[in-house]
């Protein structure tokens, strides 16, 4: 079931157009990732989502109905520029966060208060965020996202300028606000926590959505048929079934080879005709990451 | 709670629970009031202290006679000119005044000769002496005698009474009026000044601590705009109220304790009458002045001005509060503030210079109508106009136009604070700035 969808959205700026007819759906209970190179309408996607900007046509809904005022509690939005007051004390702020989305007072403390239990920062509870470390800032920023228990989590860029412990630490937190029933919406350039994270994704380039799906459908539909194997003995360069895409030696007397199999060959019938040739040692289907799905496609494009 | 209400206590109490609102609260009085005490010490010292200034007069008639003041002593001499300058020069004497044989009628070539360039002031109590002087000089010609040149010349000093439409008749006291009317006056345009530029760093502050964009992604930029314009003059607002309520205090304690009470001139004539303390209460009763002083200060409507101000601080703050948060939200630094600044500050900066130039010299002349009326003179102008108590149709009608005024920049503003506070890093101007304001949501 689609928790989000986003149908037909266009957007002029004065000078340019930031998103034309895009399209996308957002599976509940996901972790979507919305990717695309800088400047790409990602986030003037995200900010329509959120309601800070309208769109020029289009429509969204959220469960099925059109987005309005009253949606504003059931999202969590970490921007990719974002900052807290800086002399205003972490308990005050995040109660006061939590009110805006719509919490009442009293449910705002009781739910930060768990929140820095839970992420071990309650002894700054009554300290000015300027006293605090860029990455308590984080933490905080992250509870005021996600405190109200929004139905849908936009993360822009999340992991930027996170260091890797709390980048994991963050990590985990998503992974279980998605099993928890959130649904998450991830826009990054990041590939590598695409590629570990993400269930499905979109793809934005120049205003357009150029790809979108899930994350496996994606990837199977960019096998190139092409398979790396390591061995013992000489190859022949071609046969009916594959050919020799290119070739390394590696130590002790290992060569390793990208072959590619012909029309309709499966890798059974691959494996059967390497026997009859060489000892092989490992034999694995090379299939794109998603980083080079997105070089392809966007890479490719710019070049038109 | 409504969120703007949210956004309006957030604004206040982060204000007013910092040190610094107490202590800005409790020493600015302070200091305004040792700021006068000191000037006019100063100037009190000045005219003690001031030297007297030898003046040579070189008189070709023989008959001009200066009289010596605390400021001028004047020194006959007779030498012809050159000599005279001559010896002038190395005198330590501060001018010489040349009078040549003149003609009565047309008197012409009066010089004065100085080291040091003269003052204007100066150069027009010589002017004034002579004038003077050759006045005296053609009345003693025309045979009247000196008894009757000095009857010639009365002092008096006008009783004012205001008459109402009822036929009431109420003392009024000029000095005190046009005191009342320039510290409105000039306390409007502080607090304009001083809280609008809160509202412009609370804005920048906003953006440049990249908070902003969470917040708008929870209300409308326009109520987080209005919330902040209203937070901080609320925090104005409180502010105004403690010294309303402070001076009210210390001039009761003040007053208790002089004798005096907020029943005026009666109250001054029952203390005399029934004060067991004889002595002072002859002395009360006899000090005619100050009862007139006491009577006319209680019929100055405190009430009504101070609602009138009340009205056109918020009313003045708000059309500028929302163009200071304008300029903040189109800039990243302070510093890039200042290009803005100017459409801001000029009708301020006219509208005090109007307040003593026009508003408290003739408050019923045309330029004084027409600076209370526009809203954006009108709030410090009518508080210069307020105690002189101006035809009620025309407060209404500057009142209502200040109402229209604020709605009008509040929806200005908030077109382009909405824009403004999104972008980070490009280059504003005014161009920009009205693509901004054109731009659909």
């Amino acid at each position: 079931m689609e928790i989000l969808e986003v149908k037909d959205i266009t957007k002029h700026y004065a000078n340019h157009t930031a998103l034309r007819g895009v399209s996308v759906s957002i599976p509940k209970q996901s972790i979507f990732g919305l990717l695309g190179p800088n400047g790409a309408g990602k986030t003037t996607l995200i900010r329509i989502i959120n309601q800070i900007i309208d769109a020029d046509s289009g429509d969204i809904f959220i469960n099925g109905e059109k987005l309005n005022s009253s949606h504003i509690i059931k999202i969590g939005y970490l921007p990719e520029e974002r900052g807290l007051y800086k002399k205003m004390k972490v308990g005050e702020q995040l109660v006061y966060l939590g009110q805006l989305r719509g919490l009442s007072q009293r449910e705002a403390t009781k739910k930060s208060k768990v929140w820095v239990d839970k992420l071990s920062i309650s002894d700054w509870w009554n300290r000015k965020v300027e006293d605090l470390s860029k990455g308590m800032a984080q933490k905080i920023q992250f509870i005021s996202t996600v405190m109200h228990e929004p139905e849908i989590i936009i993360l822009d860029e999340p992991f930027s300028g996170f260091d890797p412990v709390n980048a994991n630490l963050i990590k985990d937190e998503i992974l279980e606000l998605r099993d928890n029933g959130s649904t998450i919406i991830f826009s990054t350039h990041r590939m590598e926590s695409v590629e570990e994270l993400c269930d499905y994704i979109a793809l934005i380039n120049k205003s357009e959505k150029i790809l979108d799906g899930s994350k496996k459908d994606i990837k199977n539909s960019y096998r190139s048929n092409t398979y790396t194997i390591e061995y013992k003995g000489a190859l022949q360069a071609e046969s009916d079934s594959f050919k020799v895409v290119k070739s390394e030696n590696l130590s002790e007397g290992y060569t390793q080879s990208l072959i590619q199999a012909n029309n309709g060959q499966s890798p059974n019938i691959l494996i059967s005709q390497l026997i009859n040739q060489v000892e092989i040692h490992s034999f694995t289907e090379k299939i794109p990451n998603i980083n080079e799905i997105f070089i392809a496609k966007v890479g490719g494009q710019s070049h038109e | 709670m409504n969120k703007t209400l949210l956004i309006i206590k957030r604004e206040f109490l982060s204000r007013v629970r910092k040190k610094a609102f107490l202590i800005a609260t409790l020493l600015t009085p302070i200091l305004f009031m040792s700021i006068f005490a000191v000037i006019i010490y100063v100037a009190v010292n000045e005219e003690k202290n001031a030297k007297q200034r030898t003046i040579q007069v070189l008189d070709e008639n023989g008959y001009f006679d200066l009289k010596e003041s605390s400021k001028y002593k004047f020194v006959k001499i007779q030498q012809d000119l050159s000599t005279a300058k001559d010896s002038f020069n190395v005198s330590d004497d501060y001018a010489l005044l040349h009078i040549p044989k003149i003609d009565l009628d047309a008197p012409d070539g009066v010089t004065i000769f100085s080291k040091k360039k003269l003052s204007i002031a100066l150069k027009e109590d010589i002017e004034r002496k002579v004038e003077k002087n050759l006045r005296d000089i053609k009345i003693r010609q025309s045979g009247i005698s000196e008894e009757t040149l000095k009857k010639l010349d009365p002092k008096i000093s006008l009783n004012q009474i205001n008459m109402s439409d009822t036929g009431e008749e109420k003392s009024s006291n000029a000095e005190i009026i046009f005191g009342i009317g320039y510290a409105a006056g000039f306390l409007i345009y502080l607090f304009i000044f001083i809280y609008g530029a809160q509202v412009m760093q609370g804005v920048i502050e906003e953006k440049s601590s990249k908070i902003v964009e969470v917040i708008v992604s929870t209300v409308k930029p326009f109520q987080l705009m209005l919330g902040k314009v209203v937070g901080v003059a609320s925090v104005g607002l409180t502010q105004f109220l403690i010294w309303v309520i402070l001076s009210v205090t210390v001039f009761t304690v003040g007053a208790t304790y002089l004798g005096f009470d907020m029943g005026g001139a009666q109250a001054v004539e029952q203390i005399a009458q029934n004060s067991p303390n004889a002595e002072v209460a002859a002395e009360l009763a006899s000090n005619s002045n100050i009862q007139e002083k006491f009577s006319s200060f209680f019929e100055i409507p405190f009430a009504y001005i101070i609602g009138c101000f009340i009205f056109y601080f918020i009313g003045g703050y708000l059309l500028y509060g929302a163009l200071f948060a304008a300029v903040g939200s189109a800039v990243d630094t302070p510093a890039d503030a200042q290009q803005f600044m100017m459409p801001i500050t000029i009708p301020l900066i006219i509208a005090i210079i109007g307040l003593t130039a026009f508003v408290l010299r003739d408050p019923d002349s045309n330029a004084s109508f027409w600076l209370s009326i526009i809203p954006f003179t009108s709030p410090i102008a009518m508080m210069g106009r307020i105690a002189f108590e101006p035809p009620i149709w025309q407060v209404a009608l500057s009142m209502a136009l200040l109402v229209l005024g604020f709605i009008f920049t509040i929806w200005f503003a908030g077109r382009i604070y909405r824009v403004g506070i999104l972008m980070h890093g490009t280059k504003v101007n005014y161009k920009v700035l009205a693509k901004w304001f054109m731009m659909k949501n």
